[in-house]
Order: structure tokens, then C-alpha cells, then sequence
């Protein structure tokens, strides 16, 4: 699959080949998993292993929590206590689904941040870029789906609020939140088309994945320097790359061991800490809880969604020259749908010739005013809507267009970036040649000659 | 791990005995949390707690029958009167199509003798009063008519013509079995617990 | 090292922006910061202390509120109140329960749940330990319910115990100041006052005593399986601790030719 020189998988046996003719599964499995990989991998290379972790767990223990789970109106909230109560270990099974699905979302952001913090979605790895983008997406509306099924205050009034989001649309509003719900509002039938989707996403999810790694095979792993694998010959890419077994397998593995030690303190000691308390009262259309708030994961684009009112220009100006069709709501409905989309337009926007972050003293801090903005928009998503936090959320609003929109493509000219290293390989000696490094003390002695 | 050279033996012995203490914890650690997704497959606590069932029979008259349901099958609770127990007493062995008392509370290999098949009173005695088992004909399961239905006074089954004695043991007909006994046993005067 | 700097800054910073979700919920006043016995790492539920608190229930609270969720023969469950099983089916045998199958009613069994709520008002108190938020914020930051936990239990005894004694009428209804309860006026008269139950184990009963018993019991009631699941959340970190330093030292041992060979800088395969 690679374009990077390297070994390929040769049948010994007769069965070997025989099988090898007919079928070259073992091939196949060889290429994937003795993919050349760039040996100056970081810490941050670690989230796709844990993302691929997160997305079987998810599936494993939501086919489990399924066979105990009724999806009616009457009987959701009670069967989902039958679970926490009656089903053997079925406790741990809700509990781990649950946290779950925050700790596949905190390991997608540190994907993405990776990736643009580093330069990983240019070219020539648009279409790994765009495939991401995509299954975040569907991660996003498989975990609004999920969180509806325990039919508690919260999953009953986010599912009216966020599908009222489709009911802005001018025009067809109303008939599109109609069909989505099967209905004039959330219902049974809401509930049961939203267990069959959230059964069926997942497993779109694990087929963009395959696609997701398959075009990053091809392309090669980018790295923290930017700077290509050599490929003209079989020596220099040697000289830059390690199998992915076992170096960084078992670096992954690590890696994910110690997250599952935070994971595990958070599921066994304060399991409900990222959870709503309103989510353990059972849905009542006739009750609105005080205060509405998604799961901590949207709450960055609940912001982007709530700063804009009919008072801010921007809003009456489109308003106006549309003739009043587009009106505040639909305007943050398009600005939150907008915000996933230019993270999906970086590879285009993006004019810097240099790849990583590292060589860019300028988009260095403009990246981390981009993150901290992320994390205020998430703090001003959780808050009442009041005055202060509007303008707060309009202005990381403004931050967030503007990153894409301006700086990026503004960037690639004004900035001069720092020299780069010549490979990965210079890269990684200039790394690991330190005196001061202190490595185990059989590898201390000099290599013995080839 | 053909990439991971390394020189000298004793480190090696060394390299090698973490390599298999790493896979060995890993090992640990994958089957710890895979057991826990096969055994919520098995019987919740709701479902264990509904295997054991307690029956009041104190309003059950003498020569009257009490049909409960138990383990989504009907079991029959019959407060025998004196003819019913001479009859099923004195029936001869070698009359009997199964000469097993399918009664797990008398033993696996208990005989079919009426004795063997009737439920000993709370104060121990096995005056033959109470007779308890499954209501399900051993034939192909239908449910077999009572109060003194069939050739022998005791249940006949209506699907294929099978006939039981007061006993509850099979006389006559394609079944093969006497029916079932199911696990009872007096916990007080009046009351008797299923399972 | 950028990369770590976002590992360590971006997990945190999640953690604790995200339960500004739980943070608004709450907006409950007066919240005290009891000691239960079930909180910290190895905290276990104290038998005494929930029997007594299902008395409290029954003699009390149950007369308006329910615990619909709750199946009766967990009052027999190791690690709960552990009642004798024989106490279980005479206490199921008060409750008057509505079987469909018979179409009637019928006492309660052990393999029955706890009746739902008497009054429309009264909310069922099956899950009322989670549902309930008392400790939240500072500033949606999410940081005192991760040193002090969210602070369910807690809620109910401060609700219970911080009954002002001053009445409004709204509505043609009764309002009872109350420093815990969200808005400051709750629909709910005081329900305790001292020695309204007669504790079996001699414990006086007084306000405060019987609001802890009561809350530690639907802790239980909310949360059955606790024990079990911090003892699983303790095995787990144990077991992947040990996993975390064996592949450390693995990694380390597989990377240290490459890493030696770098640094002399001989050819590197």
C-alpha cells in the first residue's frame, strides 16, 4: 500500500503460498502492520491508537447494552436502571459506554489539534484530512443519538432542542424537524429511529476508518518536522523510518495503558462527574429543566450556535439582504455547521509551504490562541445565556472564522519560517544524540557492527 | 522483534523475561475485561430472584388442585384426598411405562412408587396429602387436563390421548416420561417453595 | 515539547471546563459538605446507617414519595442493608401493590419493587442521590465537584436540616423556606423533627441524624453497586499500573538499540 520502500511478505510454506494465490490476506496484514513509520514520532502520535481503541469499546459494550435496553417511551429510563441494577456487571458496561464516549471525544480532539498544530492535513493528505473530518462528524451525531436513549430530562429536551436547530431552516423547517422526528415532537418513534441509527453509525464510523488509515498508508505518515520520508532509495528510507511493529506499537500500548489508568479512576470513583445530574429523571415533556446544556463535547459549537441573536450586525445585514429569510436562528445554526466546515477546508486555506508548526514562530501562538479560544467557547457554552457570555462566544466565534479564514491563508506569506532539517533521520539524531541522554546502559555500549 | 538486537545473552535472558511478563500482564488485563462481556449474558439479578417462587396452600381444599405458574411453565399442586392416595398407592410396579420417580428431591435414582413422588409435610411426614410437578405432558408439551381426567383417575392429555395416573405417572398414550417433579419443599405449615 | 504541553494542558482543561454542564444544574443554595461513610477511595456503605435510613423512609418519606426503581429483595443484598430474607418478605408484605396479571391487588413480594409516589408533586427518590447536584462551579470550571464529589447526598440532608420556619403562601399553596432548596421556598413541609422514629440500635434520632441516615440510604437506593464499582476502578488501576510500567520498560528496551545507534551515529538499520 505504501509508497515508502520496504520489505514485503514472502510465502515460506506451500500453504503459504497456496493461500497467498488465492487470498493475500497475510500480505495485506503484513504491509498494515510493517508499515514504514517515521521514527521521530511524538507523544501526540499516540491519539489514533486510543481512537481505534475508543470506537470497539464503544461498539463491544453498546451491542451488550443493547441486549438489555428497551427502546419505548414507557419503559427507556426503567430498562436502563435494569441494567444498573439487575444485569450481571451491567453497571460497569453503562458506566464505561458512558465515559466512553467522553474519552473517544477528548482523544479526537488531541487528534485533530495534532494535526493542525503540525500541518498534517496538507497535501498530500487532504483526503485523510477530509475522511477525518467526516467520521468526526458522525462521531458527533452518533453521541446525540446515544444520549437520547437513556431517556432521561436531558436526553428528552437536548433531542427537542437540537433538532428545533433543523426547524430554522427557512422554508422546509418544519417538515425536515417533522420527518427527523417522525412526529410534531420527540417521541417514540424519535426514540426508536435514533437506537437504530446510533446501532448503525458506528460501524459507517470503523469503515471510514479503514478508509482514513488506508489513505495514510499511502501517503505516509506525516511527522512532527513535516519534512517527507526519503524515497528514492531503500537505504535512505531506512535511514528514516521503523516498522510500525513493534516500535510503535508498543509505544501506542503504553501510551494507552496509562490513559486507560485515568479512564478507570473516572469510571470506578466519579463515573457520573462528566454526566448531567437531570439525566437520572426521567423524561417529562412537561417539565424543561432550568438550564439546558449538551454533553461537554459540543459545547464549543453550542456556543458558536447561541452567540448570535438578532442584534448582532452580522445577523441583521444578512437578514436584510436576504428579505428576511435568514433569520438569528438559522444564522447559528449555518455558523456552527460552517465552523466544522472550514477545519474540513484547512488543506485549501492553509498557504504556508512550510508544514509544521515547529518551523512557524508565527502560527505557533496564533495556534494556541486557537486552542485556548476552543476551551472559553466551551466554558461559555455551558453557562446561562446572559449578555457577557454571548459577547464572549460572538468574539471566539469571530477567533475561530478568522484562524481559518484569515490567518491561515495570510500566514503562508507574511511569515518567515525556521529552517527545517534536511530529514527524519537528522531530526531524530539531533534528538536522541544529546549527551545528557540517558538511556539504558546495554544501550549505552556501541552498536555492534551489521 | 527481529529489530531489537541485542548482543550479550544475559541481557538477553533479561529482555526476554520482560517481553513475556508484559505479554503475561496483557494477557491478564484482556481476559479480566472480556469476562465480564460474556457473563452479563448471563441470568440477571431479577431473573435469578424469580426462580425460587413460594406458594400459600392453605386454601387449597382436600381433593382440589392449584395451578401456578413457575418458570413460565404451569405446575400443579394437588391436595390429594384419601382415594386419590390408595389408588396411586397400590398401582403395581410393573404397570408403570417409566419406573423413574423424576423427582429430583428423592434422587435421581429413585423408583416411581407414589412415595417417591408426593411431598413430605413441613413436621416430615409423607402422608402422600400433597403431590406437586410440572404440567407439562412429556410427550410434546401441551398442558394435560386435571380433577381426575383420563383412563386412571388422574390427568389426560388432550393433544395426543396420553393418560396419568393419581400419581401423576404415564399409564397410557405416546408419552414416555411420568411429568416432572420440580424442586419443592414445605417452609412452613401451610407454605411450599418452588426452585 | 509542544506535544506534551497539549496532552497535559488540553486533558485538564477538559476535565474541568466539562462539568460546567453540572455546574448550572444545581444552582442549589446552601449546601453542607457532610461526611458519609461511602465516600473517599475505600468508603463502604454503613449497614446500621442504611437500615436506619430505611426506616426513616418507611415511616416517613414513604408516605408521599416512592423508590418505583428499586427492587425489594435488594434490601437483602450483601453490602446493602442486608436485612434476613424472612424480614425482607414481611416488610415487602406491607406494601399494597397493582398486578396486572391478576388484575388486582395484591401485597407486595420480594421480587416486587418499591411502590411509586403517593402525590403527584412527590418525586420518586429511586435516583434522587444523582440526580441531584449540591456542590458545583467555582465559575463553571467544575473544580468542587471533583474534589468534593457532586454532592447528591449531601443535598438531601442539607435540604432536610436547613428549613428556615418561615411560610409563604403562592398560588393558594404553602411554601416552606428552606437555604438549600433552589429559589428558597419548597412545596415540601419540614418532615423530620427529633425523635419522630425510634431507632432499633438505641441511636438517637434526632434531625440531623435521621436526614444523614435517610440520604445515605438513597445513596444506595441511586447507587447500589458502589462498593463493587470502586473496588473495579481499584483493580483496574492496579493492573493497568503495573501493565503502564512493563510496557514502559518494554518500549524503552525495544527503542534503546535505535536510540544507541543515533548517538553514535552509526548507520541506523
Amino acid at each position: 500500500m505504501s509508497g515508502i520502500p520496504h520489505d514485503h511478505y514472502e510465502p515460506k510454506s506451500n500453504a503459504g503460498k497456496w493461500l497467498h494465490k488465492r487470498l493475500p490476506i497475510v500480505s495485506l496484514m503484513y504491509d498494515t502492520l510493517m508499515i514504514p513509520t517515521p521514527k521521530n514520532l511524538n507523544w501526540m502520535w499516540i491519539w489514533g491508537i486510543v481512537l481505534m481503541f475508543c470506537l470497539v469499546l464503544q461498539i463491544i459494550t453498546g451491542i451488550i447494552l443493547v441486549m438489555h435496553y428497551t427502546p419505548h417511551v414507557d419503559m427507556a429510563f426503567a430498562s436502563v436502571e435494569h441494567i444498573m441494577r439487575n444485569v450481571n456487571g451491567g453497571w460497569a458496561m453503562r458506566y464505561i459506554h458512558q465515559n466512553g464516549a467522553s474519552l473517544f471525544f477528548i482523544a479526537v480532539y488531541l487528534h485533530i489539534f495534532r494535526g493542525l498544530y503540525y500541518g498534517s492535513y496538507k497535501a498530500p493528505r487532504e483526503i485523510t484530512w477530509i475522511i477525518g473530518m467526516l467520521i468526526y462528524v458522525l462521531m458527533m451525531g452518533t453521541a446525540f443519538m446515544g444520549y437520547v436513549l437513556p431517556w432521561g430530562q436531558m436526553s428528552f429536551w437536548g433531542a427537542t432542542v437540537i433538532t428545533g436547530l433543523f426547524g430554522a431552516i427557512p422554508f422546509a423547517g418544519d417538515a425536515i424537524q417533522t420527518w427527523l422526528l417522525g412526529g410534531p415532537a420527540v417521541d417514540n418513534a424519535t426514540l426508536n429511529r435514533f437506537l437504530s441509527l446510533h446501532y448503525l453509525l458506528p460501524f459507517v464510523i470503523l469503515g471510514l476508518v479503514i478508509v482514513h488509515v488506508w489513505a495514510f498508508h499511502t501517503t505516509g505518515n506525516n511527522n512532527p518536522t513535516g519534512v517527507e520520508v526519503r524515497r528514492t532509495s531503500r537505504a535512505e528510507a531506512d535511514a528514516d523510518t521503523l516498522p510500525f511493529w513493534p516500535y510503535f506499537v508498543i509505544k501506542d500500548l503504553f501510551a494507552l495503558a496509562v490513559i486507560l489508568v485515568g479512564f478507570f479512576a473516572i469510571v470506578g470513583y466519579m463515573p457520573n462527574y462528566l454526566g448531567h445530574p437531570d439525566n437520572y429523571i426521567e423524561a417529562n415533556p412537561l417539565v424543561t429543566p432550568s438550564h439546558i446544556v449538551p454533553e461537554w463535547y459540543f459545547l464549543p459549537f453550542y456556543a458558536i450556535l447561541r452567540a448570535f441573536d438578532s442584534d448582532v450586525w452580522i445577523v441583521i445585514f444578512f437578514n436584510f439582504v436576504s428579505g428576511g429569510i435568514i433569520r438569528a436562528d438559522f444564522f447559528g445554526v449555518v455558523m456552527m455547521f460552517g465552523a466544522i466546515m472550514v477545519v474540513a477546508l484547512a488543506p485549501w486555506l492553509d498557504t504556508s509551504l512550510v508544514r509544521s508548526g515547529r518551523y512557524r514562530p508565527m502560527l505557533k501562538w496564533w495556534f494556541w490562541i486557537f486552542i485556548v479560544n476552543f476551551f472559553v467557547l466551551m466554558w461559555a457554552g455551558s453557562r446561562e445565556p446572559t449578555a457577557a457570555i454571548a459577547n464572549v462566544s460572538l468574539i471566539g466565534t469571530a477567533y475561530w472564522f478568522a484562524y481559518f479564514l484569515v490567518i491561515l491563508p495570510l500566514l503562508g506569506v507574511i511569515e518567515k519560517p525556521l529552517p527545517q532539517p534536511k530529514t527524519i533521520e537528522d531530526d531524530f539524531k539531533a534528538h536522541h544524540g544529546k549527551a545528557d541522554d540517558t538511556e539504558g546502559s546495554a544501550a549505552a555500549q556501541p552498536a555492534p557492527a551489521k | 522483534m527481529s529489530h531489537a538486537e541485542d548482543n550479550s545473552s544475559s541481557s538477553g535472558s533479561r529482555r526476554d523475561f520482560l517481553f513475556y511478563a508484559t505479554g503475561g500482564v496483557g494477557a491478564v488485563a484482556v481476559g479480566a475485561g472480556v469476562w465480564p462481556l460474556i457473563n452479563q449474558m448471563n441470568p440477571s439479578a431479577d431473573v435469578q430472584a424469580a426462580s425460587t417462587l413460594r406458594v400459600d396452600v392453605s386454601g387449597v381444599p382436600v381433593g382440589t388442585q392449584l395451578t401456578v405458574l413457575f418458570l413460565g411453565k404451569p405446575v400443579f399442586i394437588r391436595h390429594r384426598n384419601g382415594e386419590e392416595i390408595a389408588a396411586a398407592q397400590e398401582v403395581d410396579m410393573a404397570d408403570l411405562v417409566d419406573d423413574n420417580a423424576r423427582n429430583p428431591n428423592a434422587g435421581a435414582d429413585a423408583d416411581a412408587a407414589d412415595s417417591n413422588r408426593s411431598l413430605t409435610a413441613f413436621n416430615g411426614e409423607n402422608t402422600g396429602e400433597w403431590l406437586v410437578m410440572q404440567g407439562v405432558c412429556t410427550h410434546l408439551g401441551c398442558v394435560p387436563l386435571g380433577d381426575g381426567a383420563g383412563d386412571f383417575g388422574g390427568w389426560f392429555c388432550p393433544c395426543h390421548g396420553s393418560h396419568y395416573d393419581t400419581s401423576g405417572r404415564i399409564r397410557r398414550g405416546p408419552a414416555p416420561e411420568n411429568l416432572p417433579v420440580p424442586p419443592a419443599v414445605f417452609v412452613d405449615e401451610t407454605t411450599i417453595l418452588l426452585g | 515539547m509542544p506535544g506534551k504541553r497539549v496532552i497535559s494542558i488540553a486533558a485538564t482543561a477538559t476535565l474541568i471546563l466539562s462539568t460546567g454542564a453540572a455546574d448550572a444544574a444545581g444552582g442549589a443554595g446552601h449546601v453542607e459538605d457532610y461526611a458519609f461513610t461511602f465516600q473517599g477511595p475505600f468508603g463502604t456503605f454503613d449497614q446500621n446507617q442504611l437500615q436506619r435510613g430505611l426506616q426513616v423512609y418507611t415511616e416517613v418519606c414513604s408516605a408521599c414519595h416512592g423508590l418505583q426503581y428499586v427492587p425489594l429483595r435488594t434490601l437483602a443484598d450483601e453490602g446493602g442493608p442486608a436485612l434476613p430474607e424472612d424480614q425482607v418478605r414481611a416488610y415487602a408484605a406491607f406494601f399494597e401493590i397493582y398486578d396486572a396479571k391478576i388484575d388486582d391487588w395484591r401485597p407486595a413480594t420480594p421480587n416486587d419493587h418499591f411502590p411509586g409516589s403517593n402525590l403527584e408533586n412527590a418525586p420518586d427518590l429511586s435516583l434522587m442521590a444523582k440526580a441531584r447536584a449540591g456542590f458545583s462551579g467555582p465559575y463553571g470550571l467544575g473544580l468542587n465537584p471533583l474534589f468534593r464529589g457532586t454532592g447528591g447526598p449531601e443535598y438531601i440532608a442539607s435540604l432536610l436540616t436547613h428549613y428556615t420556619g418561615s411560610e409563604r403562601e403562592e398560588f393558594g399553596a404553602i411554601l416552606y423556606g428552606n437555604e438549600t432548596f433552589p429559589g428558597g421556598y419548597i412545596a415540601m413541609a419540614p418532615p423530620l423533627w427529633d425523635d419522630q422514629v425510634v431507632y432499633n440500635d438505641g441511636t438517637p434520632a434526632t434531625v440531623e441524624q435521621m436526614a444523614l441516615d435517610v440520604s445515605a440510604f438513597l445513596m444506595w437506593t441511586a447507587e447500589p453497586h458502589l462498593m463493587a464499582r470502586k473496588q473495579m476502578g481499584f483493580t483496574a488501576i492496579i493492573l493497568l499500573g503495573i501493565l503502564s510500567v512493563l510496557l514502559y520498560l518494554t518500549n524503552k528496551r525495544i527503542w534503546a538499540p535505535v536510540k544507541a545507534r543515533a548517538k553514535s551515529g552509526a548507520p541506523a538499520r
